[in-house]
Parts: structure tokens; C-alpha cells; sequence
């Protein structure tokens, strides 16, 4: 059999969405070989995984509970990414909206009934200023967004470790690092019994809208997108290039933040270690935004998709005792069949006999 | 004798494309013989057949009377077959005589320096293409690089060689070089096969013409039996109809140049001492070789360019420090040269045609865009400017390069403009695209707009400028204004533009 590749006209959303699921269905093909060598059958580790993501009550809420913040940056960073503006800093982003929300809880001393508010007001201010960082290097020297913002998650994070280990560290927890725990007027409600926020999931999902609109529907959203797919062309409109670097980086580090105050004010109840704050979802929002092909609205599918995927990955560890890092390698899968069916949403494969190279188009 | 000979070859690019569709024509020996034809047409197709870079679905070549598969261009060149290509092929950063022999097998593992430079000097006496063996590629002019690649042709010994629209990029001084050198090829015997779409080049040079339109060969013929006029018509399938521009001008000042000096991308002074004036109604062609401050001179007038020195005037207002905003506000518009700038490929001819006005009235009071209203004026513009395919939806990456042209100038003319600042508007486009930007061009010429049309092609001035200028090294040079241009005008603008003063 052979085939020819020819260039498709239109990459039509259906498209794109079978191609996604495919890069998901050849991940996990891929990733079984590593379970194999765990001396797990790959069978039962896809049945344990789908039950931990789906299989109750308890495993949907879980996979809820890691699609919110998910939910928010990925809203945020497709809208960066839509600008070709590369925030890599979201980790960090996050980690500044749980910062600023703590001394909030914990040493601002408001009226317990502006605490919520004003943790939520300060996280995203917080989130949204550290984003602003790069975004100023990069407009004022030119320098590569992408390193900035990445290096500034590495701040942001000794920064959380030097406060919980020094200045904020709790009174009454002995050995442990972390703070104390917030008052409970600093504490976000859950749905029912479970461990989910609603108003971050409602916010996220807002947000997503709202999103939406605002690049299909405003001249602000317009002319983002024509910094994003033709700088030259937005030079000659006199779009600023600059104005739009700053609010792309604005919203999603405030949106970054935002989801920060949601896991300590919603989760946590306390400013903790790093990496317990954020499972890398600073990280894995990259993914979400790719998936979504930067369309806020379709985040809301893929940051499910991947709450589903860490939860999946937990019922992992616990169940089958495979190490957590098994589910970055299927992110990884994930993010690298992606990429390269990329290639294929521009082109079609056509089947038949390809009489005498005709391959080349004239 | 014939040299080559076409057999109802047919090649067809599924699902819908047959780009030749049953060609049979003769070459004869020692001839030029032209193949002409529209974008699209087939020649090139064609060509690349005859060259072994496509297989024929159906049909045969026969080359000097005995039937040939070609199927590389390794292959050609053992046939004697070389090919000059449009876009030149060659390495910057080596000399000539190394890329003259580059690819070649039978090339010592020593570098053979003296053997091939008194072979490459022994055919650029004999065939006129004068280039020193020893110049770097990055060195020379683009005259000067396709005499590199006729050299490459010709020291593998070629006899049948293709020259894929050779003068597109060539002054007209170098077209007459060029055609000598093709006249000396012949008179050694060798055939030239000569693609254009240019007509009076097809009366000068080609011995025969075959005539390509949407694949098929309308005619094979000499043309000495033919007018222009026929030629045209032939190409196109129907009667071509050229604008006449406007004769007479209003003595306004649109636009006014004072002293205006520039730098390049390179830092490097790019505009010197530029001062002219576009007046109301008039069309002033900016003639020049490419690279000599034509881009700058654009940027610098629509605002993109910083101005070093010297003023800008837009209907007696200083306009030199203005944004690229604010000048297209006070009626500027303006034709890129590259169309990626003027459009976003991505997005549709509706947003494309929003460009300018996305965030004004009626279509938006500042937030909300309404997208309703933005798809019934992109309908109407879609109308009146003639875009092919009708849709506001598509994506205007997948339009032709005359319909894109289109969608820029529809959205830039619609907005009524003082001044139209055009730069190569018709590069690249077929004999009806060409009419019908010629078209719009003087229909805002009459409707009262001054039109600064920066082009590469001296034809294309000589037929729509009531003014000429040439651009030289950054140097406005040989300014002058005529109702009708002669060969005469031609010849001496030719010569300024190679530096010349007179």
C-alpha cells in the first residue's frame, strides 16, 4: 500500500479533535511499556487509572479538584499564547497569588468578613505583578520571555521555603514547615462533602467564557490576535505590541494567582511546601492551553482531561505503587504525539497507488 | 531538426488540479522559442517535466527524435538539458567557479581552480556573460548571479536550456544583455526555452511562441504573424482591455518631501537628501533597482521609518514624527511590498478587511466589535473589488496572490485616501491580476488621489506614471515628467537606474 501527503485546505476543528485523542490513546500505548517493566499488567494499570479518575464520587471530585486551577491558568495562558508570548511562569505566578493570600489570612488583620475577598484581590494582583517582570524585560530589552519567567518560578518557590521555614513559620507545628493554619474566614467552601471549591471551579469556568468572547467578539481581543499571528502587519496598524505583552502577561499571571489563593484558601488552609501547593500545575497548564489550541473555551475540556490524568496517576501510586513520575513521562507522551500529529491537522494522508511520485505539488 | 518534442503529455494534481492536459508542440534546434502563459497555466509544470522533476501521467518526450524518460534532473543533464531557475540556487558565501561546479561528480577530489577558471572565463567571453570567476556570490549583483547560474548550464555542456521567467529580476540593461547572450547561444546551436508572461520580450527575442492557457496549448506560431494585442488575448482567452491613466494633474501638493535622510535595516544610510512631491491626481512612478532605498522611502512616508533628517508633508501638515496610526488616519494608504505585512494569513478576508477600521464606528464604539455589520461590508467590498473565491470566511492565506492584492487594496482604497504609497503591487501577478491593480490604481488616481507607485518594473511606470523618478543608492536621480513615454525615455531611465547620471 502506498500513500501520498497532500496539503489539507482547512484544519477543521473535528480534525483536530481526533488528532488529540489519538496523541492521548498513543501515549498511553506508549507509556504501558514502562509498566510492563514495573511488573504491572498494563491492562490493570489502565482500569486502575480510569477508576481513579472517573470510577466514583470521591475519584470525580478528586479529578475536579485538579481541574480548577488547571481550569484558570490554562484560561490565562491561552490567551499569552495567542500573542506569542511565552509565559512559562505560571508555577511561580501561582505560588505569589498563595504567598500574597497568606499574609492576607494570616498577618494583614482585616475584618474576617473582606478576608476571602481581599486574598483573592491581592493573589491575582500578586500573581499578575511577577508576571509583569518578564514582560517589561521583554518589551524594554528585548530579552527572551521564555528564561525570564521560567527562572523567576525557581525565585518564587525559595521564596515560598524561606518564609515557612523563617518569618512565617507557624508557632504550633513543631518541626514541621509550614505556617499556621488561616482562620476560618480565610477558608472557601466546598461542594457538599468533597473536597471542591465551587468558587473557584465557577470562576474558572467564567473566566473561560469570558475568554472566549473577549478574543472572537472586542477590538482589544482583535488586535491581540494580530500580535500574535503577524507582528509585522500589527506594526503597520499601529497595534503596540508592547500593550498587548503587558496585559496578556497581566491576566494570566493574575489568573495564575487567582488559582494559587484557590488551593490554599480552598485545600490547604495554610501556606505549605512548594511542590505541595502546586502539583506542577503551573507546568501542566502549558499542556492544557496546547491541547485547547489556546481556545479558552476548550480549556475547560482539557484542563478536565489532565485533572483526570493526575488523579489517574495517583490511584497509580497508591494502588499499584508505581511512582508518580510515571504520569509526567505520559504528560511528556502526551505533549510529544501532539506535537508531531501537529503536522498532520495541515495535511491529509491520501491512500492509493502514487503513480510516478506525485508527490510534489506544482 | 527538432530538438525537443511534446506528446499529448498530461499531468494531472489530484483531486481537481490537470496542470497539462494533453501538450504536444515542437522545439526546433538552435531557436528561442517562448512559453508563454498566465499564472497557473501549466508552463512551468511543463518545464519541470522536461527538466526530470515530475513524472507525465500520459504522454512522451522525445528529445533529438528518440522517446526519454527523465526522471531526475541528473538524468536531463546527461540529455543536455539544463535549467536556469527563477529563484537562484547558488552558495553566498563561495566564489563562482565553486558553484559552478558544485554537484558536479566528475569534479577531482582537489580542487581543479585553474582548469575550471580558464573554462568558466573561456564561456563568459564566448557567450557575453561577463562576471569575475573569482566574486563571492553575496558580492554580486542579481544580474550577475543568474549569469552565474547560465555559466553552471552551460559548462555541463547543456544544448537545450530552460530559463524560468529570466528577467523578472533584471533592469532592462541587463534584458539586453541577457538576450545577447541568447542570441550567441543560438547562433552556436543550442535551444533556449524561454518561460514569461511578458509580451513585448516575446516580440523582441523568441524565433517561435506556444501559447499555454489552464494547462491546454492554444497555438504554436511565430510571432512576427502577431501584435501584442493578440498575444494577450490568446494568453488571457479574451480581449485585455489596458487602462488608460489620467493625463493631466492638479498643481496640489499631496505629498511633499523635504530633505529627507534615513537609515537602513543595517544602519547604514538608506535615503539621502530624498526631496519629492506627489501632487493631487498624479501618479509618480519610483524606478530602481531593487535595494537601493525603495523599501525605506516607503516605510519613511506611512510612518514605519524613522526620518534622520529633513520633513514630511501631508497636505502642507508635518506629518515626519507621526505614528503609523495617525498618518493612515489623515488618508494614507498603503500597499506593502511583502503581502505578509498587509494581511494576517491566518485570518479571514472579513477580518483582514477590518484591519484598519476594526475599532471605529460603525463597526465598533470602542469594545465590542459588531461582527454583523463587519460581514455585510466585507460582502459588499467582496463585491466591488472583485475577490475570488466570494467568502468571508476563508482563511486569506488561501487565496491567489492577486487576490490577496485585492483584499489589501480594496480595504486601503475603500477608506478614501489622500495619498496611495504602492510598492511592487503587482509583483508576482499574472497579466489580468496586473490590469485590474492597474485598474484600481487609476481609479483612485481619478477620483483625485496622488499615487506614489514604487515598482521594480519599468514597464509598468512607463504605462501609468505621469511622473518619473529613479532611485539610485538612496539618491533621488533623473526626475521627469512626461504626458507619453518613449523607447527613447526607456533607454535613459535604464541607464540612471544602473547609476548613470545624465
Amino acid at each position: 500500500m502506498q500513500f501520498r501527503v497532500e496539503p489539507s485546505l482547512q484544519s477543521k476543528a473535528s480534525s483536530i479533535f481526533l488528532l488529540s485523542l489519538l496523541s492521548i490513546v498513543l501515549a498511553f500505548l506508549g507509556s504501558s511499556v514502562i509498566f510492563v517493566f514495573y511488573r504491572v499488567s498494563p491492562w490493570e494499570a489502565y482500569l486502575t487509572f480510569f477508576h481513579g479518575a472517573f470510577g466514583s464520587w470521591y475519584a470525580l471530585s478528586e479529578t475536579f479538584k485538579r481541574a480548577i486551577p488547571l481550569l484558570l491558568v490554562g484560561v490565562g495562558l491561552s490567551l499569552a499564547f495567542r500573542a506569542q508570548v511565552l509565559n512559562i511562569g505560571a508555577e511561580g505566578q501561582i505560588l505569589l497569588g498563595a504567598i500574597a493570600a497568606t499574609w492576607v489570612a494570616l498577618f494583614s488583620g482585616v475584618p474576617s468578613s473582606f478576608m476571602l475577598p481581599g486574598m483573592f484581590f491581592l493573589g491575582f494582583l500578586a500573581g499578575a505583578i511577577w508576571a509583569l517582570v518578564p514582560a517589561v524585560l521583554k518589551i524594554r530589552f528585548a530579552v527572551n520571555e521564555v528564561l525570564t519567567s521560567l527562572m523567576l518560578n525557581y525565585v518564587a518557590s525559595n521564596l515560598v521555603l524561606y518564609l515557612i521555614g523563617g518569618p512565617w513559620k507557624g508557632k504550633g507545628v513543631r518541626g514541621f514547615t509550614y505556617t499556621d493554619t488561616f482562620p476560618e474566614a480565610g477558608w472557601l467552601g466546598t461542594i457538599g462533602t468533597s473536597r471542591v471549591p465551587y468558587f473557584t471551579l465557577l470562576v474558572g469556568v467564567v473566566v473561560a467564557v469570558a475568554g472566549y468572547f473577549f478574543l472572537k467578539k472586542t477590538a482589544l481581543g482583535f488586535e491581540l490576535r494580530v500580535v500574535g499571528s503577524s507582528p509585522e502587519t500589527a506594526r503597520l496598524l499601529g497595534i503596540s505590541e508592547g500593550k498587548i505583552t503587558l496585559l496578556v502577561m497581566f491576566l494570566s499571571g493574575g489568573l495564575a494567582g487567582f488559582a494559587g489563593v484557590g488551593e490554599v484558601a480552598g485545600i490547604h488552609h495554610l501556606l505549605r511546601h512548594p511542590s505541595h501547593i502546586s502539583l506542577g500545575y503551573g507546568y501542566t497548564a502549558i499542556i492544557v492551553a496546547w491541547l485547547a489550541r489556546a481556545n479558552p473555551l476548550a480549556t475547560i475540556l482539557t484542563a478536565f482531561l489532565f485533572g483526570a490524568l493526575i488523579s489517574g496517576g495517583d490511584a497509580l501510586k497508591v494502588s499499584l505503587g508505581i511512582p508518580f513520575q510515571v504520569v509526567s513521562v505520559l504528560n511528556g507522551l502526551i505533549l510529544f504525539f501532539l506535537i508531531s500529529t501537529e503536522l498532520l491537522s495541515r495535511y491529509r494522508i491520501v491512500w492509493g497507488s502514487s503513480r510516478g511520485g506525485g508527490a510534489i505539488e506544482p | 531538426m527538432i530538438d525537443v518534442a511534446f506528446h499529448s503529455v498530461t499531468k494531472r494534481f489530484p483531486p481537481h488540479i490537470v496542470a497539462n492536459d494533453g501538450v504536444s508542440f515542437e522545439i526546433e534546434r538552435g531557436t528561442v522559442h517562448a512559453l508563454l502563459g498566465e499564472n497557473g497555466a501549466g508552463k512551468s509544470t511543463l518545464m519541470n517535466i522536461l527538466y526530470g522533476l515530475l513524472q507525465p501521467d500520459e504522454g512522451e518526450i522525445l528529445v533529438r527524435g528518440k522517446p526519454q524518460k527523465i526522471s531526475s534532473p541528473r538524468e536531463a543533464i546527461a540529455l543536455g538539458i539544463g535549467m536556469v531557475h527563477q529563484h537562484f540556487r547558488l552558495v553566498n558565501t563561495h566564489t563562482v567557479c565553486e558553484n559552478v561546479i558544485l554537484g558536479l561528480r566528475s569534479t577531482s577530489f582537489f580542487f581543479p581552480a585553474e582548469k575550471v577558471r580558464s573554462r568558466v572565463h573561456a564561456l563568459s567571453e564566448r557567450y557575453g556573460l561577463r562576471v569575475d570567476p573569482d566574486a563571492r556570490i553575496w558580492q554580486l549583483s542579481a544580474g550577475e548571479k543568474q549569469k552565474v547560474e547560465i555559466l553552471k548550464v552551460l559548462y555541463r555542456e547543456a544544448s537545450i536550456l530552460i530559463l524560468d521567467e529570466p528577467t523578472a529580476v533584471l533592469t532592462p540593461q541587463e534584458v539586453e544583455e541577457l538576450f545577447r547572450t541568447m542570441r550567441a547561444m543560438k547562433e552556436e546551436g543550442k535551444t533556449c526555452i524561454f518561460i514569461t508572461h511578458k509580451l513585448n520580450e516575446v516580440m523582441e527575442i523568441a524565433d517561435r511562441v506556444t501559447v499555454m492557457r489552464q494547462g491546454k496549448v492554444v497555438d504554436t506560431f511565430s510571432p512576427t504573424s502577431t501584435s501584442p494585442e493578440e498575444l494577450a488575448e490568446m494568453m488571457v482567452g479574451k480581449k485585455v482591455v489596458s487602462v488608460v491613466p489620467k493625463r493631466s494633474v492638479s498643481s496640489k501638493a499631496v505629498l511633499e518631501l523635504k530633505g529627507v535622510w534615513a537609515m537602513g535595516d543595517k544602519d547604514l544610510p538608506a535615503l539621502l537628501d530624498v526631496s519629492l512631491t506627489v501632487r493631487e491626481g498624479e501618479i509618480v512612478g519610483v524606478a530602481g533597482v531593487a535595494g537601493n532605498g525603495q523599501k525605506e522611502l516607503a516605510e519613511v512616508i506611512v510612518g514605519l521609518r524613522r526620518v534622520q533628517r529633513g520633513h514630511i508633508f501631508l497636505d502642507g501638515r508635518d506629518v515626519t514624527l507621526l505614528s503609523p496610526r495617525d498618518i493612515a488616519s489623515l488618508g494614507v494608504a498603503y500597499v506593502p511590498e511583502e503581502r505578509s505585512i498587509g494581511l494576517v494569513g491566518e485570518m479571514s478576508v472579513a477580518e483582514n478587511l477590518m484591519l484598519r477600521g476594526y475599532a471605529e464606528p460603525p463597526f465598533s464604539q470602542g469594545f465590542w466589535v459588531d461582527w454583523n455589520k463587519v460581514e455585510a461590508y466585507s460582502e459588499h467590498l467582496i463585491a466591488r473589488y472583485d475577490i475570488h473565491p466570494p467568502l468571508s470566511e476563508m482563511p486569506v492565506r488561501l487565496l491567489s496572490g492577486g487576490n490577496r492584492q485585492r483584499v489589501i487594496l480594496a480595504r486601503e482604497l475603500e477608506r478614501k485616501p489622500k495619498l496611495v504609497v504602492a510598492a511592487n503591487p503587482t509583483a508576482g501577478l499574472d497579466v489580468q491580476g496586473v490590469e485590474a491593480i492597474h485598474e484600481l490604481l487609476v481609479r483612485a488616481q481619478e477620483e483625485g488621489a496622488g499615487v506614489l507607485l514604487i515598482s521594480g518594473d519599468l514597464d509598468e511606470l512607463l504605462k501609468l506614471s505621469n511622473r518619473i523618478v529613479v532611485l539610485f543608492r538612496g539618491e533621488v536621480m533623473g526626475e521627469r515628467e512626461k504626458v507619453q513615454w518613449t523607447e527613447e525615455d526607456r533607454h535613459s531611465i535604464g541607464l540612471v537606474m544602473g547609476g548613470i547620471r545624465i
